[in-house]
């Protein structure tokens, strides 16, 4: 474990400039490449607010961000979103695919925007990653074609069209029923497994949480408990 | 392809409605200002060349007969009075070399001696005051072009030959070959031959013109070799004023312009033109808005998908220049449209209303350059007008619009 993806050293940050509301109150974490890892907390805990942070969204107030060994506080904004583009990929609660493009274009799209060009082999990266979210059938249909499930697939797919070391996923199973959440959730789970990526997922699903090998759970802006999960099948009595 | 055109290309053929609505909007302006300057310019043109069509853009004369007063103040309590001489027909001095000065003056391309005076034209019990002008029909013709309103019978006058207005051939009921005496204040009187008739395009004109050769006029009017004003013709008919002064200048003559004869005309045209680019201007912002708000509403609809598009790594000059291009694409399609709705509207225009001889009653000029114009400014506007919502957009913070989602 000597190789983390994420260090977060006293990160904080607040929001307003008159009354001044402190969501993160310092948070102190190590996340090691090939965590899976959730964050939970009750609303307001500042969960939304710590993945902004650690997706590049946003800025802290004050706190180092060191992420695949590049200290974030040192890129301009341009350098910022070619970063996030390259390190990180977005799983949200509402999939949010452009209705204007196929599933594959938008998978591509990600790539398309880094390298300016369109090329072939965007296209089969693209499609492969279709295939692996078991969409092979769909790649050619506009997102309006899709279920809610098979829209979470494609824009799961999108999130890894860069090879991102770490993907975020924001309630990634909030919108969905239980068992297309829960073939999203075994989908996260295998490419953690078998491409090493890092997962970290915002949910308020304790029986989602309790399936990730890592809990943070945060209260109030600061991390309230951080344990390791057991593994299924050896949950303690 | 590029990022940001492919982008655009989608967004615009995603929302169709509102692409064609500006698209719409573009096309109608572009056409209006294309059909709006074709027409004045066409008016304008039509009115210049017809009151160009009988004088010329500058005439040259000698200065006035003024009273040389001595002392006047001098005269301390007296009541004293200029009495201004009548003019009379005069020559240019040397009228030559003024002639050679001013043909080699910049900006002119012919120049003709002429000798212009009243007259009586007697036929029978008929008479009829007339204008007399003593001029070479050939060379003039490079002043005016009189071949082309010659009516009857020829302009090669020789002698006692004579070309007259049409109304006054009618008023004296004359025809080719007829006679008719002219008589001058002095006295003189001549008998002349019509060997032609012209129609100037204006009545007055037509009724009063008399052309017979210089040499005649000259002894009519008791001028021995002399010519009483030099007419002349410039390539750029709005430089005419200028180069009016530098002759005048050069000659120490009287030397003006059609301009200055016609300032009424000019300063009518000149609010033609003012109200014209009004009216173009006022059509250039309404199109200008109405881009500026309906990609304004695109952004604010599109807000999600940009966010999303700058959290995979997008940056905000790509996502302006998506919207710009979004922009100036409908802009110079739109133009495009314009202009051919343009053109066919002129076209119809033309058509509809005509004079009796088959002519268009309102001249639609239509021009290659107009139509550059028209598009180019219609895109930059597009463009500019873009450039608010684009970069709005481009300042879209993506981890509010994702949250809002």
């Amino acid at each position: 474990m000597a190789d983390p993806i994420l260090t977060l050293e006293g990160l904080t940050k607040n929001y307003g400039s008159v009354v001044i509301t402190r969501a993160l109150r310092g948070i102190d974490l190590v996340v090691e490449r090939g965590e899976f890892a959730a964050l939970t907390g009750p609303s307001g805990s500042g969960k939304s607010t710590l993945l902004n942070l650690i997706g590049l969204l946003d800025q802290p107030t004050a706190g180092r961000l060191v992420m695949a060994g590049t200290d974030t506080g040192t890129l301009d904004p341009n350098g910022l979103a070619r970063f996030r583009g390259q390190t990180i990929g977005f799983v949200f609660q509402f999939h949010h695919l452009l209705p204007a493009f196929t599933a594959v274009e938008n998978v591509m799209l990600p790539g398309f925007a880094q390298t300016g060009s369109m090329g072939a082999e965007l296209r089969q990266t693209a499609e492969r990653l279709l295939d692996d979210v078991g969409l092979a059938d769909k790649r050619n249909s506009p997102p309006a074609q899709l279920s809610g499930g098979q829209q979470q697939r494609v824009a799961i797919a999108r999130a890894l069209a860069l090879s991102p070391a770490l993907v975020l996923a924001d309630e990634p199973t909030g919108n969905l029923d239980q068992e297309s959440g829960e073939q999203v959730l075994r989908l996260l789970r295998r490419l953690n497994q078998e491409r090493g990526i890092t997962c970290i997922i915002v949910t308020h699903d304790d029986r989602l949480a309790a399936q990730c090998d890592r809990t943070i759970h945060l209260v109030d802006g600061l991390v309230d408990y951080d344990r390791r999960n057991s593994p299924p099948g050896l949950t303690p009595q | 392809m590029k990022f940001e055109w492919f982008v655009a290309l989608r967004f615009l053929r995603e929302g169709r409605t509102q692409t064609a609505l500006i698209l719409t909007g573009v096309a109608v302006g572009v056409a209006t200002i294309v059909f709006l300057s074709a027409l004045i310019n066409g008016l304008q043109e039509s009115i210049i060349s017809r009151t160009l069509g009988n004088q010329a853009h500058i005439v040259v004369r000698p200065l006035e007969d003024i009273p040389r007063t001595v002392g006047l103040d001098s005269i301390d309590g007296a009541d004293a009075r200029i009495i201004r001489p009548p003019q009379r027909i005069r020559s240019v001095r040397q009228w030559q070399q003024v002639a050679a000065i001013i043909a080699a003056t910049p900006g002119v391309i012919a120049v003709a001696p002429t000798v212009n005076g009243p007259a009586f034209a007697l036929r029978g019990n008929g008479t009829k005051a007339v204008a007399i002008r003593g001029l070479d029909p050939e060379g003039y013709s490079a002043i005016v072009d009189l071949k082309a309103r010659l009516v009857d019978g020829t302009l090669t006058i020789n002698g006692f030959q004579a070309v007259i207005g049409v109304e006054l051939a009618q008023a004296l009921g004359v025809t080719i070959g007829d006679k008719l005496r002219l008589l001058v204040g002095s006295g003189t009187t001549a008998i002349y031959t019509v060997v032609g008739t012209i129609d100037i395009g204006n009545k007055d004109l037509n009724e009063r013109w008399v052309l017979v050769p210089l040499r005649a006029a000259q002894t009519l009017f008791g001028l021995d070799g002399g010519v009483s004003t030099i007419e002349v013709k410039v390539d750029r008919i709005f430089e005419a004023e200028p180069i009016a002064k530098v002759i005048g200048q050069q000659t120490g003559l009287l030397s003006e312009s059609w301009m200055s004869s016609n300032s009424q005309l000019l300063v009518g045209l000149r609010s033609q033109s003012a109200s014209s680019n009004m009216i173009q201007t006022f059509v250039i912002l309404a199109v200008a808005l109405g881009i500026a708000s309906v990609l304004a509403v695109t952004v604010v609809q599109k807000s999600k998908e940009i966010g999303i598009m700058m959290a995979y790594g997008t940056t905000r000059a790509k996502i302006l220049r998506i919207f710009l291009f979004q922009g100036g694409l409908v802009g110079l399609l739109g133009s495009v449209a314009g202009v051919l709705l343009g053109i066919g509207l002129g076209a119809f225009f033309a058509s509809l209303v005509k004079n009796p001889d088959g002519t268009a009653t309102f001249p639609v000029e239509l021009r290659l350059g107009l139509y550059l114009r028209a598009s180019a400014t219609a895109t930059i506007t597009a463009l500019l007008a873009a450039y608010l919502p684009a970069r709005r957009a481009s300042r879209l913070d993506p981890a509010v619009t994702i949250r809002n989602g």
